[in-house]
């Protein structure tokens, strides 16, 4: 009883792989570099990675929605979004908390325009959120001419470091917190995993399909939006490009994450883990003089390789 | 199912003419503003520009056949003109070498999705990265040369009728061919429409959707060579717009995304109707940064009429 208990157990934990992958990374580069220059690059990444993790999380929650669900108007949703909060605070202390509002209120209109695409003309999402990114990145354009710096203090913060670990990973640990917590404790996260299973049974079981679906889109999009802000604040302003990497790195936290593809089992663990694990392999690659090149590589063989392994053949399609 | 027998008798039902219609939205009012787009001349310069479009949406388009998708042929056809642009110039053998080695990646990676049965979103999305990077290492900056043949293939002239929609034609004819007409083309079709029943006939749906993603390969290579023909040179980032185009033209030229109902033809008018219509928005100086966002646009624009006819056929 207790053994398979504990097989149970091993089975849920499928961010263990990607955690191990980290601590290994990490180990190599304390060897390769010494001590002090390993515990700087986790101080670095204690930043770097937060802006990871809130896409990956709005990812995750996308992805778990069910087969075929993926966001891929996440890069545009950044650019938007962090021209719009960088324009509405204008360098203002005062304006903090409207560029705040203002970004939230972003992510919800293109959460809610995305499903709506989805819904009313019953176009795949792939399709729906790609020919929105489109229309976003357009208006970003227009929009994000003379991008204005951070407010002093919001940069302030995001540059801030508390014994060694950069603020911005408490406003991560925070929204990973709350998101794990509507997702494992709450009726909405619950049905979130079911509809990802099965739609036609967990409808049946009486869950508001629609209305689980259009949440999953609106918070994917808000998590971008937020990370956007931290991400302008952090490199102090706003760029139209500064989402770009994100397309790729938000998919691959998710995969390697061990949430599964094909949707209904998310790990908001895993997002951190895979986070940590990339941006070392990033850092290691960089440190041996690797260029944009073989970075792209690596990532984009690590999605296949970790998505061709992990996704077994019984699992129901993607 | 979705089609009756009533509707497949009729000869020439709303849908099937979407993508005329919409070929001649374009048309019309561009030849009112710019009278010259009629013209030989006009003819030559705007469909030049459309041929590695037709090429990359026909790559789209066997993909969709499998009932899958592929991100990744932005960046396939920016590596084969990166390729084009190097290797080929300077050790051809080389060149074709590689090329040939991508087509069997692309194979490969088709067989493995539907042997380990796999999200095709996600592994294309990770092999657009492979390719991009491997271009970035080709091409680290903008430049490279297009092979002599390949640059006087896509400047060539005929007399009366402009080559390129000969071009066009002959590869609308070709595809039709052998999707629609051609046994392979069938059975290939029906691994999209029910894969399960292809199996219980005896067919290998992995081999199939291998040579689906193969034959995608194919026409990504032939995209890159001939756009990289009338740039002449290449650049590791030159066609990663090509993604949205091609799905774009596949959707407009009436294929759908599941059950294997493609049309080769359509989509060769959908890839130059997107041609026209970016020529027509400069035409009308519409600035640059909406024309992508007004392609989007487009794009909805569309499958909103696609829902409309849907709904009407339903009813009927």
């Amino acid at each position: 009883m207790k053994s398979i208990l504990a097989i149970r157990e091993l089975r849920r934990a499928v961010w263990l792989w990607s955690f191990i992958g980290a601590v290994l990374v990490g180990v190599v580069a304390g060897v390769v570099f010494g001590v002090g220059t390993a515990g700087n690059m986790l101080s670095t990444a204690s930043a770097f990675v937060v802006f990871t993790v809130l896409v990956g999380l709005g990812q995750m929650l996308v992805i778990t929605s069910g087969p075929g669900n993926i966001d891929l108007s996440i890069p545009a949703t950044i650019a938007l979004a962090g021209s719009i909060g960088m324009r509405v605070m204008a360098t203002s202390n005062h304006a903090i908390l409207s560029g705040i509002g203002a970004v939230v209120a972003t992510g919800v209109a293109i959460g809610l325009f995305n499903y709506v695409l989805i819904r009313l003309l019953r176009i795949p999402p792939i399709i729906a959120t790609l020919s929105s990114s489109f229309v976003l990145q357009s208006l970003a354009i227009s929009l994000g001419r003379g991008g204005a710096a951070p407010p002093p203090a919001l940069e302030n913060f995001a540059l801030s470091r508390i014994g060694g670990v950069s603020g911005l990973a408490f406003v991560g640990v925070a929204l990973t917190l709350l998101v794990a917590m509507v997702l494992f404790r709450l009726v909405q996260g619950r049905s979130l995993s079911a509809v990802g299973q099965n739609a036609r049974a967990a409808e049946l079981a009486g869950v508001k399909v629609g209305a689980v679906r259009c949440l999953t889109y609106v918070s994917c999009s808000v998590l971008a939006a937020l990370a956007a802000l931290l991400l302008a604040a952090f490199s102090g302003g706003a760029t139209l490009d500064m989402g770009a990497d994100y397309m790729l790195l938000s998919v691959a936290v998710v995969v390697i994450g061990g949430t599964q593809v094909a949707g209904g089992r998310a790990s908001p663990t895993g997002v951190w883990s895979a986070a940590c694990f990339l941006f070392l392999i990033n850092a290691l690659l960089n440190a041996t003089g690797a260029g944009a090149g073989l970075r792209a590589i690596v990532y984009g063989l690590l999605i296949v390789g970790v998505t061709a392994i992990a996704s077994g053949a019984s699992d129901a399609r993607a | 199912m979705n089609f009756s027998a009533a509707s497949r008798r009729r000869p020439l039902d709303l849908r099937s003419m979407l993508p005329v219609i919409s070929l001649f939205a374009v048309l019309v009012p561009m030849a009112i503003v710019q009278p010259n787009t009629v013209s030989y001349f006009g003819g030559v310069m705007l469909l030049n520009l459309g041929i590695p479009i037709v090429f990359a949406t026909l790559a789209q388009l066997s993909v969709i056949t499998a009932n899958e998708l592929d991100l990744s042929i932005g960046s396939f056809v920016s590596l084969v003109a990166c390729i084009g642009g190097t290797l080929l110039q300077s050790s051809p053998w080389l060149g074709w070498g590689a090329l040939a080695g991508c087509v069997l990646v692309y194979a490969l990676v088709g067989a493995l999705i539907e042997y380990r049965r796999i999200s095709s979103v996600v592994v294309t999305l990770g092999l657009s990265f492979v390719w991009n990077g491997i271009a970035v290492l080709l091409l680290p900056a903008p430049g490279g040369q297009a092979p002599e043949w390949l640059a006087s293939l896509m400047s060539f002239h005929m007399p009366v009728v402009p080559a390129p929609l000969v071009w066009t034609a002959a590869i609308a004819l070709c595809t039709h061919l052998f999707f629609m007409r051609s046994a392979l083309g069938v059975s290939l079709r029906g691994v999209g429409g029910n894969a399960g029943a292809m199996h219980r006939f005896g067919w290998s749906i992995i081999r199939s959707k291998a040579v689906l993603f193969g034959c995608a390969g194919l026409f990504g290579v032939c995209s890159g060579l001939t756009l990289l023909g009338l740039t002449t040179s290449a650049d590791a980032n030159i066609a990663l717009r090509y993604t949205l185009l091609s799905v774009a033209g596949v959707i407009l030229g009436g294929g759908e995304f599941t059950g294997g109902r493609v049309s080769p033809v359509g989509a060769v008018l959908g890839a130059i109707t997107l041609t026209l219509a970016s020529s027509f928005l400069s035409f009308l100086q519409v600035a640059p940064e909406w024309q992508i966002g007004l392609q989007g646009a487009i794009l909805i624009a569309v499958l909103s009429l696609r829902l409309v006819f849907r709904l009407k056929e339903r009813r009927q």
